[in-house]
Parts: C-alpha cells; structure tokens; sequence
C-alpha cells in the first residue's frame, strides 16, 4: 500500500489559494493566570492517527507505469567545460638591483659615520636587547639540533618501494618552439647542447627543391628550452644550414652543413656570424646532409656526407680544404659518376675508424676510415631499403646492430649479416624520416613519420607496433633527437615548430635484464638470418652447379660476371639454336608423315 | 648590552655556524658577522620573504603567527628567527 501523497494539480493550487488570501494558520488556547509558570506535565499517548489519505484508484488511470531504473536528479545549474586558449603572453626575466633601503631620513646610509650612530643608537634600545636575547636562545636550540641530527636525512632508504605498477607509457609536450619568421621553413637539423642539454641548436632550411623564395630568411636558432618566446642565439650563414652539431666535448662550438655544400664553423661566444666557412670550390657540390664531430686529440675533426657522393673530411680550424676525400663508389673504383648520394652518416665513437653511410639508393655502405688504399676504404654494402636511407644509427649499448629508417620501414641490423636486416617493423602507414636509439634503454628507439606521428618503439615489449604513438602536429615531422639523459625529446616540423616533449619514466629508465635480453634477441635474430643466409647460399651453389654442367654439355662457358649485352647475345643465340633444333623436328615429322602417305 | 654580546658570542662559535645577520623591522642590518654586500643582499632578500612567510601564516589563522623559519639549500642553512622588531639570522653549515 503506497502511502504517497499523490498531490493532483488542483488540491496543490487550492493550499496555495488559503495561504494567499492572507489566512495565517494560527492556533488559540486558554489558560489561567495562577498556571502561568507551573511545571509541565506530560503524559504518554498512545500513536493516533490524524491523517490518512488512502490511495484514489482512479487517478491511475493519468499516470503510466515506467519502467524501473536509477535517475539522479540535482536541481543546479546545467555547466558545460570549454577550453579556451590564452593569448601568448611573453615575458622576460631580468635582474632587479636592489639598493640598500629603509633607513629613516635623517640617516644618509652612504655616510659611514651616520649608519654607525644609527646602528649604536638600537643597539643601547632596552627593547632590541631583550628581543635578542630571546631570540638568541630559540636559535641556538635549532643550531644544536642541525649538529646533532640531521633531521632531514632519509630514514628509510632502504626500504625503496619498487615499482609494481608500471604506468602506462605516456609523453607530455614541454614546449614548442616555432620559427619566428613569417614564411616558416622545416627544421631540418637538431642538436643539443653537451653539457645539460638546456639549449637546442635547431636548422631551418626548405629542402623542397626550388620552392625557396627570396625572402626566406636564412637564419637558424639556437633556443633556450625554458625561453620559447625567442631564440637565444641567431646564426646567420650564407645559405641555409641542413644539419647542425654541438661540438660533444667544446660545449660553445657548432657545425653546421648548408644547402650549397659549405660548411661553416661557429662559436657561439662569438656571435651569429660563422668564425669560418668552407671554400665552395673544395665544398660539396650537393647540401651537406649530415655532418658530425670526430673524437681526435684536438677535438677539432669532423666529417660530413652530401648526395653528391662524397664524404669530406675536415678540420675547424682551417675549412679552406677538406684534409680527406672519399667517394662512395660501389665498385671501389673512387668514380664519382657512380658514386652513391649519401643522405645519412653515422660515427660511433667507440669504434673510431669504422663508420657508416646511409645513401639515397638504399644501400648502407660500411666504410674503414684507416684503409691504406681508397679501394679498401669501402668495406661492406648492407641493401635494404626501397628508397633514401634518412637515419642511421648504431646502437649505443651494441654496437654491432644498428638502426636504418628508410621507406615506411624501419630495420635492425648486424654488422655480421650483410644480406638483410635481423628485424624489421612492418610497412607503415606513412613514410618515416628520422630515427634514434634511446640514450639509456637499449631496447627503445623513436621514429618521426610525414604524418606527425611520433613513435616509440620497445622492442623488448612488443615488436609489431610501437609502445606509444603520439601524433605531435599536423604537418610531416623531419627531425628527432633525444637529449643524453633520455627523458627529453626534440622533433622538427616542415612548419619550423621544433616541439620538446618529456617522456614518462618507464620508458627512459633502464630495466632490470634489460641489456641481457636484448643481446638474447639479437642473438637469435642473428642466428636465424645466419641459417637462412646459409641456406640461401646453398641453393643458389646448387643451382650453379646445375647450370653448370648444363653449360658444360652445350659448350662450356663461365657465366661469372657476364655483362648484360653477352648475356643478351647468350640468349639469342639460344633462342636460335631452340627454333632450329625445333624446324628441324618438325621438318623430320612432316617427311615422316609424308612417307606415310 | 654585553649580554646580546655574549649571546652573539656562544651563536658564532657553534659548529657550522657562517654568519650571523641581525637586522630591524625595515630591513636595516644593525649589526653583522659577514662583509657588507652580503649583508645587504640577505637582509633585502630575508626581509621580505620573512614578511611574506608571516603574512601567509597569519591569512590562513589569524591566532597563529610565525616563530621560525629555516631555508634548507644544498650548501647550507638558513635559520631566522622573527620577533616583532628584529630578526636574527644564521647562516649555518650543517656538519653531517
């Protein structure tokens, strides 16, 4: 039985029509003058029933039955979120000087004299001595605490909980640094300072060919990543610079390769104008795409590649020549016609005459730096990719694998194995321009694609698609470096926004194993392309071995090294030999038949 | 007066202890254990943080008040101990 009282509309306007008409509800009793006061007296009542308002089963019939279900209500105010994004507001920081103040007027505190009465005149105040000597004992009590125990100190080092639940892997954006032109240019280079990394040394040229136009200015940044306002330092070369280095151990100098082939030497103490620049006749012929710093006694060598294919060495110090030439010819001839354009360069400062080029016709082309003779310098070719090799790198705890981003793949490779690479990523959406290893994790390396995207790959974790993908703006992202400590990360846009993000702690923290398990992978990856190596190896020997002694049969000829045009001739002349040996057959059968008939 | 002196005294020849620096209500040092610039700069610089630390501990209950305030930097440490006209500030080593 509900007991709700069902207020139809009417009875609740006839309540609100007593009320109004001015009809207070008011209660009258009597009582006798002498009882005023008396104590009261209460007694017990049983429960009486004053109202009862049974349910009207006619009134059903207005009201449908609903079906059960949990409704909130709140009678407040409806709120919607809405982001709104603020004006940029730049600010600056600077120093205030403070002079020395609050001394009473009559005190001129450049006297000596006057401060010294001053200062007499307080201290004789009767107030000023209690006041210290009260004082005095507070400070000591906290004076002799710091002595002798350091109520700071970390008591429970010990007991560090470890980490069991591992966040999820995320990336936050610091900061974004855009090219304060008005015609914006990609960032196609980025460095960061050695010592710290609180500044980043960002290129900005238009690799678009003939879509430079003359106002383009020519200028590249070095930023500061607290100041995205304005650059730090403006450096001013003579054609726009493709790729920049700091100088790892000379924390003030840079590099930088520019889009005719000169490369230029800054300091940045010094000023945006280059110290040096390279002579254009001795200089590349094509932009300079990847110039790094060598380690040598005088921390002054570097060395760069241009599609021009060459790789120039040379000294700072004196950029008029480079001190050594190398012409990345396959065929070990040193012809430049055939040479191979080099996109990418990679220089592992552990193994200091080994070093490797990435060029625009896919190949890896591994080089000795200490070769007696330049058709020696050219060690190995590694061919993988479809299309220009744009990044290179050798990984930092391994150096016998490294990382090649090229076409929408990026692979893994052994030094060892020369046929393929041990690992690859599967075909990506959109072509990737830019890739790097980790500082601190072996097992982590970032890809930058065309379409914005960051990727961060683990490959410990998963090797079929990246741990993390962040989509960091909407334009082709070409550039990517990591800072040493591994947490910050800088990628470059065709925009010339340079964005720093911060990647969360799993993902730049080493873990336990961690190195064990991945020379564990590799390893096998190795092996199996080992085995299939050799398998390969093997069929084609027989295969020759067969054709061979086909070979041997008609004639006996080598067919090692046949050059296109004898070849062709071989075929025809096979073709030749097939179509007589076949009229005659036919001519036979067709004798024979007509000696039938 | 010779009292504040001997006070002064015991303060300095504790373990650790670099300076001492007691200064008024505006910020005037009326006397000191470190050079001059030094001093300007830390009565200048304490002075007003000491009025900010007072001024946040009063806003949030106005019984209470600030009875000391230390600054712990990885060189060493800042002790203040604020009355209603003076401070008096040590800069102190902590030897551990």
């Amino acid at each position: 039985m509900t007991a709700s009282l069902v207020l139809t509309v009417e009875s609740v306007l006839s309540i609100v029509s007593t009320l109004s008409s001015g009809m207070e509800i008011v209660h009258v009793y009597t009582k006798l003058h002498s009882e005023f006061g008396r104590q009261c007296l209460f007694s017990d009542r049983p429960a009486e029933l004053l109202v009862d308002v049974p349910a009207d089963q006619s009134l059903a019939s207005q009201f449908t039955q609903r079906t059960r279900r949990d409704q909130s209500l709140q009678a407040s105010r409806d709120m919607s979120e809405h982001r709104v994004n603020t004006k940029r507001f730049e600010s600056e920081s600077c120093g205030l000087n403070h002079e020395e103040g609050g001394w009473p007027k009559d005190v001129n505190h450049q006297v000596m004299e006057q401060t010294i009465r001053f200062r007499k005149k307080v201290e004789k105040d009767e107030s000023y001595i209690n006041s210290i000597l009260q004082l005095g004992s507070v400070m000591e009590h906290c004076i002799r605490q710091n002595n002798a125990v350091d109520i700071y100190q970390d008591c429970f080092e010990d007991g560090e909980m470890p980490e069991e639940h591992q966040e999820p892997p995320s990336a936050k954006t610091i900061n974004v640094f855009r090219d304060p032109n008005e015609l914006k240019r990609t960032v196609t280079g980025l460095s960061w300072h050695p010592d710290g990394g609180e500044k980043l040394a960002a290129a900005y040229s238009c690799l678009e060919f003939q879509k430079t136009s003359r106002d383009m200015s020519l200028d590249s940044y070095i930023w500061d990543i607290e100041n995205p306002n304005r650059p730090e330092l403006s450096l001013k070369p003579a054609s726009p610079l493709v790729c920049l280095e700091y100088n790892p151990k000379d924390c003030h100098s840079l590099v930088g390769g520019s889009y005719n082939g000169q490369i230029a030497y800054w300091d940045s103490r010094r000023g945006s104008q280059p110290v040096e620049t390279s002579s254009v006749e001795h200089s590349h012929r094509d932009p300079v795409y990847k110039i790094i710093w060598l380690q040598s006694k005088t921390g002054t060598d570097t060395f760069s590649a241009s599609t021009d294919g060459q790789v120039l060495w040379w000294d700072v110090r004196k950029l008029s020549e480079p001190t050594e030439r190398l012409v990345l010819d396959p065929s070990r001839e040193g012809n430049p016609e055939r040479a191979l354009g080099a996109i990418s360069l990679d220089f592992e400062s552990t193994m200091p005459t080994k070093f490797m080029v990435g060029t625009e016709q896919g190949l890896v082309v591994s080089c000795n730096r200490k070769a007696k003779t330049p058709t020696e310098k050219v060690v190995c070719t590694y061919d993988g990719h479809q299309g220009p090799v744009y990044a290179l790198q050798r990984n930092p705890f391994f150096p016998k694998n490294f990382l090649t981003v090229g076409d929408w793949t990026a692979r893994i490779w052994s030094e060892d194995i020369k046929e393929s690479s041990i690992m690859w990523t599967k075909y990506q959406m959109s072509y990737l321009m830019d890739a790097c290893w980790s500082p601190v994790r072996p097992s982590v390396f970032f890809t930058v694609k065309m379409d914005g995207v960051l990727d961060m790959w683990d490959i410990l974790f998963k090797q079929n698609d990246p741990t993390l993908s962040l989509k960091v703006c909407d334009e082709a992202l070409y550039s990517l470096r990591l800072q040493d400590n591994g947490r910050l990360v800088a990628c470059g846009s065709q925009q010339g926004e340079a964005t720093l993000l911060e990647i969360s702690s799993g993902l730049s923290t080493l873990q336990k194993n961690e190195k064990s398990l991945l020379a564990a992978m590799f390893e096998r990856e190795t092996k199996r392309e080992k085995i299939l190596e050799a398998r390969q190896r093997e069929i084609r020997l027989k295969e020759r071995s067969r054709s061979e002694q086909s070979r041997s049969e008609d004639g006996g000829r080598e067919d090692i090294d046949q050059s296109p045009l004898q070849l062709m001739a071989r075929a025809e002349e096979d073709f030749y030999v097939l179509t007589e040996t076949e009229k005659k057959g036919k001519e036979r059968e067709d004798q024979d038949l007509s000696s039938e008939l | 007066m010779a009292e504040v002196e001997e006070t002064l005294k015991r303060i300095q020849s504790q373990n650790g202890v670099q300076g001492i620096i007691i200064i008024n209500s505006e910020g005037i040092p009326i006397k000191t254990t470190l050079d001059n610039a030094s001093t300007v700069q830390y009565a200048g610089l304490i002075h007003q943080l000491v009025m900010k630390a007072r001024s946040t501990v009063r806003d949030i209950d106005p019984q209470n008040d600030l009875t000391f305030l230390r600054i712990r930097s990885k060189k060493n440490e800042i002790m203040i101990a604020p009355d209603k006209d003076y401070f008096l500030i040590v800069i102190q080593n902590p030897s551990d």
